[in-house]
């Protein structure tokens, strides 16, 4: 980008500031990946934003409330930064949210702190993120703070050594490195970490060599998708439960491709803060009105992320309108009641302190579908990685 | 020992799953000479349809990938007809970019169709137990698929070499002109070829789910894949493919015991001296 582009948009970002939109209505920019191989996540959020304005109406105080959905593809922070940058200057939006990858959320910092524009994440889930710009808030959570407490919560269960397997990319090693100090900070031991590279399609070398090693547990963090459903299918078959080796992971039976697993998932323990089978009945209200707006949808992490961040929006507007540095002041304090449990944003981190359960993949007896059972709150905690 | 014999199984288990699916492209890129890279679109139907049939109608597995692989033959057909009779005679660009259009348009219509999460094919019972190899455990899914490849390879070498069909598609794909002038029906013998590898391509997108998983964005997820083998293993050889097949699976698989972090690396340094060094593939006319 020419220098003279970059002035001119900043100047323009500048008036925006100043003025700020129309004071009855408040426009929110959504930033998410709504065709290609990620499609799922944009139609996660669009649902979930739709089943909270079905339950809440489109009005949050005195201010009528308008979503924009703009497609990012992928990962592709220069097509985050433009859409960030057409929104708050042509669409003239008030707030963003969205944002499935962390380079996506990256690309938009110095945009959003120029133009002073509260920016709700709904999944990226890297710690430094939140470092970058004041007006970052996020409604998902961190790696740091599912892999800390499994860690913790596998040595108090009795298991003394593991291997860790991951996925040779960013969030991977941060899950790896996440659960390997909480382990070991125990007294735990990490006999081998394994990464495995990103285009693996056949596990059964990485799964026959923890069955080598002979671990109590083994800690694993994969993307979604094809990648988790031939794991876990290779763990299964290669006798690693048999052997008693314990499976630990996070969002690896998360529900929209749970299903697809299979009976071979029954039994797989992960640590994670949402499960669509949660107790309660906010999740109960909030399932029942996302079916009825969309019959077909399942309710994962994303949704509620996405239904926690346009919660977290509604109150914003309520304090301060289109005020960016009001409305993040104001959400600093907020506490609220989301369909995973009770959330409270940390000031410090602006990533919201939340439970995190352990679960175990259970078939309901009822729907004959299986299920994330929550067995229990491990902890209660905010971005634990942001120190680190 | 045990891991020498690990590498040995597991390669050539993982090596038969990647010929499954590249033999249906060696058909269509190798013996017809079209870069059809809408084979993975193939191979995607014919496993979401196994999906549809198997999952939603609730038909049994082996009913279900047959009638898949018929749908996708009689989806193959008019597409034939209609599409490729033109792509033949394009040059090499032209074929790339109209089959990759092909690829996009038939992921846009799964994921439409489907959704874009995981299409899970529910094996049977049978295929879900595991063999006790005497030092390890091979699952029978796997054993089957190992099968069924040997059935591939041998059914195909006869009815190229031993048929008067395999001698008139030799004759037609070697010189169109000359062939059709002593009477042979070229149309016709490209078409039946061309639902050969369409079919191909979706009994290996059915059986080799369990590794590689159907998706809308199967095509271009594992495209690189099916062009390796065919390519390493030179075009127009069925054998050659094969070979080339298990040869990756072997390294690959041997790659990711030895060096884990490294294996990807590992796997495509071979790959680009074995194209250096012999660019026209194992078994590949010069």
């Amino acid at each position: 980008m020419t220098r003279n582009t970059t002035t001119a948009i900043g100047l323009a970002l500048g008036l925006l500031a100043g003025t700020g939109a129309s004071a009855d209505e408040i426009k929110v920019g959504v930033i998410a990946p709504f065709s290609g191989p990620f499609a799922q996540y944009g139609v996660q959020y669009q649902q979930a934003i739709e089943t909270y304005v079905a339950q809440h109406g489109t009005s949050a105080g005195a201010h009528e409330i308008e979503f924009i959905y703009k497609d990012v593809g992928g990962v592709n922070p220069d097509q985050s930064r433009s859409l960030a940058q057409e929104l708050l200057i042509r669409e003239q939006v008030d707030y963003l949210a969205g944002f499935t990858f962390t380079p996506n959320a990256l690309a938009v910092g110095p945009v959003i702190t120029q133009s002073e524009t509260p920016t709700v994440i709904f999944n990226a889930a890297t710690s430094a993120i939140n470092k970058e710009s004041p007006f970052y808030l996020r409604t998902s959570y961190t790696l740091w703070q599912v892999s800390a407490p499994l860690a913790e919560w596998a040595y108090d269960q009795g298991l003394r050594t593991a291997v860790t397997t991951v996925t040779d990319y960013g969030p991977g090693i941060d899950a790896e490195t996440a659960f390997k100090a909480a382990f070991e900070a125990k007294g735990g031991e990490v006999i081998e970490s394994i990464r495995m590279p990103l285009s693996t399609t056949d596990f059964t070398p990485f799964i026959q060599r923890v069955k080598d090693e002979a671990p109590d547990a083994v800690f694993t963090f994969l993307p979604g998708g094809p990648p988790t459903f031939t794991y876990t299918k290779t763990f299964n078959e290669n006798g690693l439960k048999e052997a008693g080796i314990t499976f630990l992971g996070t969002a690896e039976t998360e529900e929209t491709n749970l299903q697809g697993l299979g009976d071979l998932a029954i039994g797989l323990q992960t640590a994670y803060h949402y499960s669509g089978a949660h107790d309660s009945d906010m999740n109960r209200e909030f399932l029942a009105k996302l079916a009825e707006l969309h019959p077909d949808a399942i309710a994962n992490w994303a949704s509620v992320g996405a239904y926690d961040g346009v919660h977290l929006i509604y109150e914003m507007v309520k304090a301060a309108g289109s005020d960016g540095p009001a409305a993040v002041e104001a959400a600093k304090t907020m506490e609220w009641e989301s369909p995973r449990g009770p959330l409270k944003m940390d000031p410090e981190t602006r990533t919201v302190i939340q439970n995190v359960y352990i679960r175990e993949v259970e078939r309901n007896p009822e729907t004959g579908l299986l299920e994330n059972v929550e067995k229990g709150v491990i902890a209660t905690v905010g971005d634990l990685g942001w120190t680190q | 020992m045990d891991l020498f014999l690990n590498i040995a199984v597991d390669g050539i288990a993982y090596g038969m799953i990647l010929f499954m699916i590249a033999v249906g492209l060696s058909v269509t890129m190798g013996l017809m000479r079209v870069v059809n890279l809408a084979h993975g679109g193939f191979a995607l139907i014919g496993g979401a349809l196994a999906h549809w049939l198997g999952g939603d109608l609730g038909l049994g597995f082996w009913l279900a990938a047959l009638l898949a692989i018929a749908g996708t033959v009689a989806i193959a057909l008019p597409l034939e007809r209609v599409v490729y009779r033109r792509i033949y005679g394009f040059g090499e660009l032209q074929q790339v970019l109209a089959t990759i259009g092909l690829a996009f348009l038939m992921i846009a219509a799964v994921n439409w169709w489907q959704g874009s999460t995981l299409l899970a094919i529910q094996l049977p019972e049978g295929l879900r137990q595991s063999l006790d190899l005497g030092f390890r455990k091979l699952t029978a899914h796997r054993a089957a698929v190992i099968l069924v490849g040997l059935m591939v390879i041998a059914g195909l070498w006869w009815l190229l070499d031993r048929t008067r069909f395999g001698i008139r598609l030799r004759a037609a794909v070697d010189n169109r002109n000359t062939a059709s002038s002593l009477g042979i029906d070229t149309g016709r013998i490209y078409m039946l070829t061309f639902a050969l590898g369409a079919g191909l391509a979706a009994l290996g997108g059915i059986l080799g789910a369990e590794l590689l998983p159907i998706d809308a964005y199967y095509p271009l997820r594992y495209m690189v894949l099916f062009l390796i083998v065919v390519a390493i293993g030179g075009m127009g050889s069925i054998l050659g493919s094969f070979i080339a097949a298990i040869g990756i699976g072997v390294i690959e698989t041997a790659s990711r015991y030895l060096v884990p972090d490294l294996a990807t690396i590992v796997f495509f340094s071979v790959v680009i001296l074995f194209l250096a060094i012999r660019p026209q593939g194992l078994m590949g006319r010069a």
